[in-house]
C-alpha cells in the first residue's frame, strides 16, 4: 500500500519508460552530445542529439540511474522529433517551470506530451534534479550546436 | 573503558522496552512523517539529539555565553570552565587525555588538519621537531578501498603537494579487509596508514590491532576514523595505540559544528598547525609568530563552544546508558536488519554475510530498482534510510554499484523499527515492477 502521492510520482507509464528506456543505445555520431552526472546520487546521462537542419530528428541517450531519471530521458526522446530548436529550448523550460511547481502543475502543458506524467516529481524536491538530469543534457546540446 | 560501579564484566544488552523509555528524550523521533509514525534508521549519516544535549546547548546562551581563554569577567571564567571540562569529559570518554583532544567542526576537519599538519612539515613548517613528519617523492601514505571520501580526498591532496605515492588495500567480496594486501603494502616506504574502525556501509570492524601493530612496526603513523566507532561502542585510543583518531559529535548526539581529532600528545606538540591566527600564539611580531602547544595550537580563532558542552551532555547520556550496552543492542539490532534484508527474494546485502558479526547497519541492492526509489519508497511509509554511494564511491565500484540503500540504527531503534524496515523492503520490488 503507497500513499497517493507516491501512486501519483510512480505512475505505471513511467515505471514503463524506466524499464523501456525509448532511445537507449549511443550512436558513433551526432552533432552534439552531453554526459550528465548528479554527485549526490550517482545517477549519470550522456545525450546525444541528431539534427536534421533546425529540427530535431532524434535523441540517443544512455544512462544508469533511478526510475525517475531514466523514464524522463525515455520520455523527452519521444516528445523531441521534428521540433525545431526554438521549440524545443521553449519545451526544456516549460519541463523546468513543471518540475519547480511543487506539485500545482502549470496552466498549458500540453505542450510537454506524455512528460506531464511526471508532475508528480515536482512534490519531491530532492527528486526534480533527478527528472531534470536528461533535460539538462539536452540543453547542453543545444548550446553546442548554437555555438 | 571502566565498568560504572556495580556492574559487572558481563554487559547486558538493552531491551526494546528500556529503548522506548530512551526514546522519550529524543523530541525529533516523536513525529508522524507521510502520515506513519517516524522510523528514523538513518543514524549513520547523522543521528537525533536528546533533551539533555538540547537544554545543555540552550543552557549555555541563557547563563554563561562568553568568550573563552579569554578576558577577566565571571562569565568569561564560567564559560571557560565549561568548555574545558567538556573536553576533559569527551578525552575520558575515549581515554585519552585533555591535551589529545582538539576540537574540530567535524571528522572531516580533524582529517584535513593531520593531512596540512604533514604538508606543512613537508614545507619545512615547524622546525626540527617537526622533520618526523616531512613527506616526499617515495614515501607512501596508505589508505583503504572501503574508505568514507573523508578519508581518502585529503590524503589524495596530501599526496599531490608532497610527491608521496597514495596506496589502498583493497577489500574482499565481503567488505573486509585485504590483509594479506595490508601486510604485503606496509613497507619501509609507508609513513602514514589510516583506515576506518567501523565501515560506514557495510559495518565491517576492521582489526585496528593488527594494523597498528603492522604500521608501527615500520614507523608509519596510524590514523583512524572513528566516525562510526566513537559513537557507537566504547573506545580507548590509548590502548589501540593509534596516533591519531577523528570523530564527529553529530553523529553521536551531539550537534552539527563540533568535531574531535585526537593526537598523542607528543606528536600534536610537534605538528605543525593547520588553521592559523589568534588564540593560538604565544608572542607574535610583525615578521613571525610562536605557537602554543595543543590543544590551543590547532584552536585558532572564535571556538565552538556551546557545541562543545553540547557534545560533552551527549557524552554523559551515552556513558550514563553505557556503550557497551548500546554496542550489544546495535549488533543485534544489525544482525536482525541483515538477515532481514537477506532473506528477501532479489535484495543483496552489502559486506559480510548475514551471520556474521557488524555494526548496527546494513546497505543493500535491490534487484532492478534503484536505490533512490527505494529509498522513496520507505520514506512514503515513515521510514528514514540512505541512498546513494554514502560517500564511499570506490568501495560502491568494488561491489559492483554506484548506489545503495543504508539502513543505520542507534540506541534509540528498537526491534520493530528494524521490521518495518524489512517488511517495506520485502514490498519494494514488487511496486516497482520487477519480479
Ligand atoms: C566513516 C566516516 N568517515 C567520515 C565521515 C565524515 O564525517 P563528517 O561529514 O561529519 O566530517 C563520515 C560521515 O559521514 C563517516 O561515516
Amino acid at each position: 500500500m503507497a500513499s497517493g502521492d507516491l501512486a501519483g510520482m510512480y505512475q505505471q507509464v513511467i515505471l514503463e519508460h524506466s524499464r523501456e528506456k525509448h532511445g537507449f543505445g549511443l550512436q558513433p555520431e551526432a552533432d552534439a552530445s552531453n554526459h550528465q552526472l548528479n554527485p549526490t546520487c550517482g545517477d549519470e546521462l550522456t545525450m546525444q542529439l541528431h539534427l536534421d537542419g533546425n529540427v530535431v530528428r532524434s535523441l540517443t541517450w544512455e544512462g544508469a540511474g533511478c526510475s525517475i531519471s531514466m523514464a524522463s530521458a525515455s520520455l523527452l526522446h519521444d516528445l523531441a522529433p521534428g521540433l525545431t530548436v526554438d521549440e524545443m529550448h521553449a519545451r526544456i523550460d516549460l519541463f523546468r517551470e513543471l518540475m519547480h511547481s511543487k506539485g500545482a502543475g502549470i496552466e498549458d502543458d500540453e505542450p510537454l506530451g506524455d512528460a506531464v506524467v511526471l508532475e508528480g516529481v515536482s512534490k519531491y524536491m530532492a527528486r526534480v534534479k533527478c527528472a531534470m538530469l536528461a533535460w539538462v543534457a539536452l540543453e547542453a546540446d543545444l548550446a553546442q550546436v548554437a555555438a | 573503558m571502566s565498568h560504572p560501579a556495580g556492574t559487572t564484566e558481563l554487559t547486558t544488552s538493552l531491551t526494546d522496552d528500556e529503548v522506548l523509555l530512551i526514546r522519550r528524550d529524543f523530541p525529533a523521533l516523536n513525529q508522524q512523517v507521510n502520515g506513519h509514525e517516524l522510523v528514523y534508521l538513518d543514524s549513520g549519516a547523522t543521528s537525533q539529539k536528546p533533551f539533555s544535549v538540547l537544554d545543555a546547548e540552550r543552557s549555555f546562551y541563557e547563563h554563561d555565553n562568553s568568550a573563552v581563554h579569554r578576558g577577566a569577567h565571571t562569565l568569561a571564567a564560567n564559560a571557560t570552565e565549561l568548555f574545558e571540562n567538556a573536553r576533559s569529559t569527551v578525552a575520558r570518554f575515549v581515554g585519552a587525555r585533555e591535551n589529545e583532544i582538539i576540537w574540530t567542526s567535524n571528522a572531516t576537519e580533524g582529517l584535513n588538519l593531520v593531512a596540512y599538519g604533514f604538508s606543512n612539515a613537508s614545507v619545512g613548517r615547524g622546525g626540527a621537531d617537526a622533520t618526523r613528519f616531512v613527506l616526499k617523492a617515495g614515501d607512501e601514505i596508505l589508505t583503504t578501498e572501503g574508505e568514507h571520501h573523508a578519508n581518502l580526498v585529503p590524503w589524495q591532496e596530501l599526496a599531490a603537494r608532497t610527491g608521496a605515492t597514495l596506496r589502498y588495500i583493497p577489500v574482499n567480496d565481503d567488505g573486509t579487509l585485504r590483509m594479506d594486501e595490508a601486510e604485503r603494502l606496509i613497507t619501509d616506504r609507508t609513513r602514514i596508514v589510516t583506515f576506518t574502525h567501523v565501515s560506514n556501509v557495510t559495518g565491517v570492524i576492521n582489526p585496528v590491532e593488527t594494523l597498528v601493530h603492522l604500521a608501527h612496526a615500520v614507523g608509519a603513523f596510524v590514523v583512524l576514523d572513528a566516525c562510526q566507532s566513537a559513537p557507537h561502542r566504547a573506545l580507548d585510543l590509548a590502548a589501540l595505540d593509534v596516533d591519531f583518531a577523528v570523530f564527529s559529535g553529530h553523529k553521536m548526539l551531539a550537534p552539527t559544528g563540533i568535531g574531535v581529532l585526537y593526537g598523542r600528545a607528543e606528536l600534536l606538540d610537534a605538528l605543525p598547525p593547520f588553521l592559523t591566527g589568534g588564540s593560538m600564539i604565544t608572542t607574535v611580531t610583525m615578521e613571525s609568530s610562536g605557537y602554543l602547544p595543543a590543544p590551543q595550537r590547532f584552536e585558532a580563532g572564535t571556538q565552538k563552544v556551546s557545541q562543545a558542552i553540547a557534545l560533552a551532555a551527549a557524552v554523559d547520556y551515552l556513558t550514563a546508558i553505557g556503550m557497551d550496552r548500546i554496542e550489544r543492542w546495535e549488533a543485534e539490532l544489525g544482525a536482525r536488519l541483515a538477515e532481514g534484508f537477506a532473506s528477501l527474494p532479489g535484495v543483496r546485502v552489502l559486506g559480510p554475510a548475514a551471520d556474521v558479526h557488524r555494526a548496527g547497519l546494513a546497505s543493500v541492492d535491490v534487484e532492478g530498482v534503484h536505490a533512490h526509489d527505494v529509498g522513496q519508497f520507505l520514506d512514503d511509509r515513515g521510514i528514514a534510510v540512505r541512498v546513494g554511494h554514502h560517500c564511499a564511491q570506490p568501495l560502491h565500484r568494488r561491489f559492483g554499484v554506484t548506489a545503495s540503500t543504508r539502513a543505520s540504527a542507534y540506541l534509540y531503534n528498537t526491534t520493530s523499527d528494524v521490521d518495518a524496515a524489512v517488511e517495506a523492503m520485502g514490498s519494494v520490488r514488487s511496486f516497482f515492477g520487477v519480479n
